[in-house]
């Protein structure tokens, strides 16, 4: 009576977390057949850099995506850091400096986003769909619609987002420490359980003395913390603020993170 | 119908969960079906219903072999099966609900509303339900819950009506209309087969009982043959000498304090204290506000006036994380939607109060962890191959003990228990009581909130009795009886 259910789970769970890798494996033999120069070592290269951006958002998203919640703002947020940053740098402030206060200032946002779920007690959806506009807006209005150039040529700031160490580039190692960071958080920490605990079942976890308000918070700010940092990457590439940039970026990091 | 089971085995992987079964039922009678969790009561007629295929065996239904591929063919048959998890769609109105999957519909595909109301509502009056129609099925109490689901296992006009642990979330007053409701389908010729743990409803209505233990059936008796007692014993295969492990208690002083606690419109003026090794029984009826006492002594809610004392301190406990810094446990009475996340292991279940203490440098301490949920499965007797088995896939006495433990890892000082062996069989029952004892031994507080009057009386060193939001007795465990505490709490004096 016990045992089935659980193995049946068991082979699900399993089918469930290939599958959309076996899905890969058959994209990728079928683009490799049709172009052969997919495989070539410089555009698997470039590829990882592409694919650093999303993943970064994508991380910030599992986080949010385990409590229950959704964020919707993540793109929004990425674009109005990078906007700051480079209003930032070509004021004259130090790059790195400036990426590490748009790192903080997209944490703001995410704060802005969990004190209206926790506090303001509404739907991540609808909370994070407004502040989605709102940070859009506002970013149309301090970069007036054009586009932020002339951000110099500091090399650590070129090397962010366009470098490359050891043959990897720069942004594909930033996702790689990234990714064992979180794992780490996720699996190995308080922090990481109690998010669990929160998507599992929320009255049970604030009944076991979690400070689910606090958690949740956290967890949006670090979802805003990532996508600036995707912003900064996305910035120092491009070497510029696009006021469109990030758009419908929450759904490239929506769909991994299930 | 008169429906015979005979020889019945069934197996999932390696676990034999039936050997040789049998089971008679007449037509028009009340069958009881008793038995502890995981006897194989619900395997037995989920094969009857066609949720689970037989290995072996033999089902004879009105003289004809008849074997069902599914539970709604079977319901098509006329048997109908009302589970004990509740299968409401919360977010639809109650009429809705009742015609979930069998709506009537016009030639063009359209709903027939208002046969459908009218077909509801004589269902509803016969059963005396007043529910309106209109109303969201998540916004109805648990017991209404309960009474829709009989009135739409009824509207199938069955024949068989099989009702797992159906009184497990009624009021007195909703269980007595069931009763009538049974009295009078069983006159229609209707048969029930009724599994329940409550033994003093099984002797007040049923006709016959059959009682399982480890997948065999030990046998079918006249409940007017047979004992409360005897009943227990061919459950559990032993002597139950004692349904309540004898107590002694070492109480000291005070640990927990409520001076004159309100919060407007659900408790007024309450006073009460517990010492340490204490079990203070709180008993009074459903709705009388005991749970919302507890709730606000843990933080969950805030009162409008008064003040908590602990060790004499004044503490302000406005979350329960405050609470939990303090010493406080809280067992509340849904297990299933507060008390375990369900598809975490038992032991991140038990970890979670605790992950504090089993930090080391910012990191789970895997090790103390798994040490320390051991020891509690082990201590706690927990019937489970390992600490990684999911907690949904427990049995409800398991289940309870998961919950308790996670309180055991704080060095609780109060622990507060609702309803601690709701759900539970007689067995596991036995070993929470221990479990107290040995909990209060260690000079744990503890509050006990029971609607169950024999367990308040067998295992509180006194009682208190809530009656519309205030306390309207204290009684000492030995000058305490079923008639005094249900006179309090009634409002009597």
């Amino acid at each position: 009576m016990k045992t089935t259910p659980a193995k049946v789970n068991h082979v699900d769970t399993i089918t469930q977390k290939l599958g959309p890798f076996l899905g890969l494996i058959i994209l990728v033999v079928i683009v490799s057949v049709l172009n052969p120069s997919f495989l070539e070592p410089l555009n698997l290269l470039n590829l990882l850099r592409q694919v650093a951006i999303n993943a970064l958002i994508a991380f910030g998203m599992t986080f949010v995506i385990l409590t229950g919640g959704i964020d919707l703002s993540v793109g929004a947020i990425l674009a109005l850091s990078s906007a700051l940053m480079a209003g930032m740098i070509v004021s004259g402030m130090d790059p790195m400096l400036a990426i590490l206060i748009g790192c903080l200032l997209g944490a703001v946002m995410g704060a802005i986003n969990g004190l209206l779920i926790t506090k303001g007690k509404m739907a991540p959806f609808i909370a994070t769909l407004a502040t989605m506009t709102i940070f859009r807006g506002l970013t149309l209005v301090y970069t007036d619609g054009n586009p932020i150039t002339g951000l110099g040529e500091n090399y650590l700031f070129q090397l962010f987002g366009r470098g490359y160490f050891l043959g990897i580039p720069v942004p594909a190692i930033t996702m790689m420490v990234s990714f064992a960071l979180f794992w780490v958080i996720l699996h190995k920490t308080p922090f990481g359980r109690k998010t669990y605990a929160i998507g599992g079942n929320e009255k049970a976890a604030i009944i076991s003395g979690i400070k689910v308000t606090k958690v949740k918070v956290m967890i949006y700010s670090l979802a805003g913390l990532l996508a600036a940092l995707a912003g900064a990457i996305l910035t120092s590439r491009l070497n510029s603020a696009q006021p469109t940039a990030g758009t419908s970026y929450e759904l490239d990091a929506i769909a991994p993170s299930y | 119908m008169h429906i015979q089971m005979n020889d019945i085995y069934k197996a999932f992987g390696a676990n034999q969960v039936l050997t040789g079964v049998h089971f008679d039922l007449k037509e028009g009678e009340v069958h009881a079906l008793m038995g502890e969790n995981g006897a194989g009561k619900s395997t037995m007629m989920n094969i009857l219903t066609g949720l689970h295929k037989r290995d072996s065996g033999k089902i004879v239904i009105d003289g004809e072999e008849r074997y069902f591929d599914n539970p709604k063919e079977a319901e098509k048959h006329g048997i109908a099966f009302i589970h004990q998890e509740l299968n409401v769609w919360p977010d639809m109105t109650v009429l809705d609900n009742l015609f979930i999957g069998k709506e009537l519909r016009s030639p063009f595909g359209l709903l027939k509303t208002k046969e459908m109301k009218a077909l509801a509502k004589k269902q509803f009056d016969k059963l005396a339900v007043t529910i309106p129609l209109e109303k969201e099925a998540g916004l109805c109490s648990v017991g209404e819950q309960q009474m829709i689901e009989i009135a739409k296992a009824l509207m199938t006009n069955a024949k068989v009506i099989i009702m797992d642990e159906p009184t497990a979330a009624l009021t007195e007053r909703e269980i007595e209309k069931l009763f009538n409701v049974i009295n009078a389908l069983r006159k229609e010729g209707v048969s029930i087969v009724y599994i329940s743990h409550r033994m003093e409803e099984i002797f007040a209505i049923c006709d016959r009982i059959t009682v399982m233990r480890d997948g065999k059936t030990v046998d079918t008796q006249m409940v007017s043959e047979t004992s409360f007692d005897e009943v227990v014993r061919k459950m559990v295969g032993r002597e139950l000498t004692d349904r309540y492990p004898e107590r002694n208690p070492n109480i000291g002083d005070t640990i927990l304090e409520v001076k004159n606690a309100t919060r407007q419109g659900v408790f007024e003026d309450v006073n009460f204290s517990v010492k340490s090794g204490e079990i203070v029984g709180v008993a009074g009826l459903m709705g009388a506000g005991r749970t919302e006492i507890m709730r606000a002594l843990f933080g969950l809610d805030q009162l409008d006036s008064g003040e908590i004392l602990i060790n004499g301190q004044k503490a302000s406990i406005k979350n329960p994380f405050e609470a939990v810094k303090r010493g406080i446990g809280f067992i509340t009475e849904d297990r299933k939607n507060e008390g375990l996340v369900l598809d975490f292991s038992i032991r991140e279940n038990m970890a979670l109060p605790n992950l504090t203490s089993f930090s080391k440098n910012g990191f789970i301490a895997y090790k103390t962890e798994t040490d320390f949920v051991d020891m509690l499965i082990k201590r706690l007797r927990i019937k489970t191959e390992s600490g990684e088995t999911s907690a949904k896939n427990l049995s409800g006495g398991n289940q309870q003990k998961v919950v308790i433990a996670k309180w055991v890892g704080i060095g609780p000082r109060v622990l507060i228990l609702d309803e601690p062996t709701r759900g539970v069989d007689v067995g596991a029952k036995r070993e929470i009581y221990q479990l107290m004892n040995e909990l209060t031994d260690r000079g744990v507080a503890i509050i006990m909130v029971s609607s169950e009057l024999p367990e308040v009386l067998g295992m509180s060193d006194r009682i208190l009795v809530v009656h519309e939001g205030k306390i309207s007795g204290e009684l000492l465990k030995n000058e305490a009886t079923q008639e005094k505490i249900m006179t309090y709490a009634t409002g009597g004096q």
